[in-house]
């Protein structure tokens, strides 16, 4: 229990630090009086403006008036879009949420099997070339191979589209995309976009985790005893390789969400991270903190779950904190 | 067949045949591998290109005067008005791109070894002070650490960028920003194991100065891991600046990197212009691929688990 709290404290303690770093971070560059207020506009209308955001007290009182906010809830109103940035960006949440889940799917789908060829022959030209294929996977930059697959398939065939989410269907009162026909075809393009560097992550797992398996007695037991080979390799080798599979693909999960920037600025595709970049190049300061503060919640809520999962599966994490 | 007469003359001086220095059987072990071999060469090349590009390349593609309007969005190996081809094509107001992705490349290439530099530099040094002094310094910069490596790079490079706004040297300091963790953990974990040994000891016996034993002793041994992570780095820098400047928050539009010049090519390719993008984008993957190879090899070579 002493562990759960301490690793809660902590989790709490870097959201803390954050919000001061982002915040006078973000605030203390910029003038968004200049980038949001028409060059037209006369003197009294810029004063009337800044006061409506509070844009003319001081910092710290800025900040007093954020932390109050942001433990309501509230981080702020969008300069842009008049609206909570909160709001903006749980709106927006789904679409990243949709995208994300698909290019993990995509990835172990892919990956895995990949990876296990690849560690029962790693000297065999099967095994070598999905290795050869896991490094172009990780040199590749994202926002490049997903142009290049605009290029491909949405120009020159022209099979699928490029931009957008499509039609959506709604179930839970939130709107998703893989619900339809039209929504899941543009869909494929940008999970395969986005999924394109945790594959080759999960194939170098896959593979270590094979390789390391199949010297193991239980294997050469399960052989002994006559089971047939895909049982061995499917039923008692992939039961014990997917573990470190499954722990680092929870713990990637996050940087697959933040990663998600690139490929919905290549694909337009309505989600946070085409909202932050747009946000940066507006200065559209509440959206930006919202975004790092939500993010980093997020980030710190996925660790300290991993942290718990561990400390239950291997008591000796437990002792070492608590000694 | 060619050693039997060799023998008789290594005879009188019989050691000196068997010694091998570390660099020696390092750049041995690393020749043997051709694909690593190529890699470098291929590096070497590019590098070269980049430095020499204000001799090398077509034209100088951000002098405006020789630019021609005319010549805007030649196809691959069209010729100019005046009769010069454009080999890669040309962008829509006439600059070559050949020249633009030369030109590209020594941003490209200057931001990723300068900041993976500046970035080692200070990861050293944090981290031989974090494993020499131990106690509460220690826990410091490795809670630092591992806050920062908590986080996924692109977004922390997001957050810097948000807030020091669009620039080279920002990028720099966002990418220092971002890699020091890495080397500090690496050498942390190195300098901990080495300081133990004997002749960290010895060097405290002979009352050598704190800094000595760090820097002349304890520092080269713990280089070898951060080669590898280094050159690693350089192509993960490189391709993280491509891919912010691509999002537009990262180099300014008056010093395109090649990530800038893809971007800028982005609206042509829906109209069928590929060489605007692809090109520099092609220059991009050859360049990291090459660096990877490097590094994946140097790996195998200097991880002691994997040697005899």
């Amino acid at each position: 229990m002493g562990y759960v709290i301490n690793r809660l404290l902590q989790g709490l303690m870097v959201i803390a630090v954050m919000a001061v770093l982002v915040f006078i971070g973000v605030y203390a560059i910029g003038n968004p009086v200049d980038m949001l207020i028409s060059p037209e506009a006369d003197q009294a209308e810029i004063q009337a403006t800044i006061v409506r955001m509070g844009l003319d007290k001081p910092l710290w009182e800025q900040f007093l008036a954020f932390i109050n906010g942001a433990l309501h809830g509230d981080l702020g109103t969008s300069f842009l879009y008049n609206e909570p940035a909160v709001r903006l960006i749980l709106e927006r949440f789904p679409a990243t949420l949709e995208l994300a889940l698909a290019a993990i799917l995509m990835a172990i789908l892919v990956g895995i099997p990949l990876g296990v060829i690849a560690g029962l022959k790693p000297n065999g030209i099967v095994g070598r070339a999905i290795m050869t294929i896991s490094i172009l996977g990780f040199s590749l930059p994202t926002f490049w191979v997903g142009m290049m697959l605009i290029m491909i398939f949405a120009v020159n065939i022209g099979w699928l589209p490029s931009t957008g989410r499509g039609e959506t269907a709604s179930l839970f009162g939130v709107q998703w995309s893989f619900l339809t026909g039209d929504g899941l075809a543009h869909l494929i393009l940008p999970a395969i976009n986005l999924a394109l560097f945790k594959t080759s992550l999960v194939i170098r797992l896959a593979r270590a985790g094979t390789r390391e398996v199949i010297s193991q007695d239980y294997i050469k037991f399960a052989r002994a005893k006559g089971l047939s080979e895909p049982r061995v390799i499917l039923v008692h080798m992939m039961k014990n390789m997917m573990i470190p599979v499954v722990t680092v693909l929870g713990l990637e999960f996050g940087s697959v969400v933040a990663f998600a920037v690139v490929t919905e600025t290549v694909f337009s595709w309505p989600g946070i991270g085409k909202l932050l970049i747009s946000s940066i190049v507006h200065l559209d300061r509440p959206v930006i903190v919202a975004y790092l503060m939500l993010t980093v919640m997020l980030f710190v809520t996925i660790n300290f779950l991993v942290d718990l999962i561990y400390a239950l599966l291997d008591p000796r994490v437990r002792r070492k904190e608590s000694a | 067949m060619t050693t039997i007469p060799a023998t008789p003359m290594l005879n009188p001086a019989p050691v000196e045949v068997s010694v091998e220095t570390p660099a020696q059987r390092l750049v041995r072990k690393f020749v043997a591998n051709r694909l690593a071999l190529g890699g470098l060469i291929v590096f070497v090349l590019i590098a070269l290109a980049a430095i020499l590009a204000p001799l090398i390349a077509p034209q100088n593609p951000y002098d405006l005067a020789v630019l021609d309007i005319m010549d805007g969005s030649l196809a691959p190996g069209e010729l100019s008005g005046d009769g010069k081809p454009f080999l890669l094509g040309s962008d829509e107001q006439g600059r070559d791109m050949l020249s633009a992705i030369l030109y590209g490349l020594r941003i490209s290439i200057g931001v990723g070894v300068g900041s993976t530099v500046i970035a080692l530099t200070i990861g050293l040094a944090m981290g031989l002070f974090a494993a020499y002094s131990g106690g509460w310094r220690d826990a410091l910069v490795m809670r630092l650490v591992d806050l920062q490596l908590g986080f996924p790079p692109i977004l922390i490079a997001l957050i810097l960028l948000a807030i020091l706004g669009r620039g080279v040297d920002k990028v720099m300091i966002a990418l220092v920003a971002l890699q020091w963790a890495y080397y500090a953990r690496t050498v942390r974990g190195n300098a901990l194991v080495e300081r133990r040994k004997e002749y960290i000891e010895a060097a405290r016996c002979l009352g050598l100065p704190y800094s000595r034993i760090v820097f002349g002793h304890l520092m080269p041994n713990c280089l070898p891991p951060l080669i590898v992570v280094a050159t690693m780095q350089v192509a993960h820098a490189i391709a993280l600046e491509a891919t912010l400047s691509f999002l537009g928050v990262g180099v300014p539009v008056t010093e395109p990197s090649l990530g800038m010049l893809i971007a800028n090519g982005f609206d042509f390719m829906m109209s069928g212009r590929y060489w605007v993008s692809f090109f520099p984008g092609v220059t991009l993957l050859i360049t990291v691929v090459s660096i990877n190879l490097v590094g994946d090899h140097l790996r195998d070579i200097l991880n002691p688990r994997l040697q005899k």
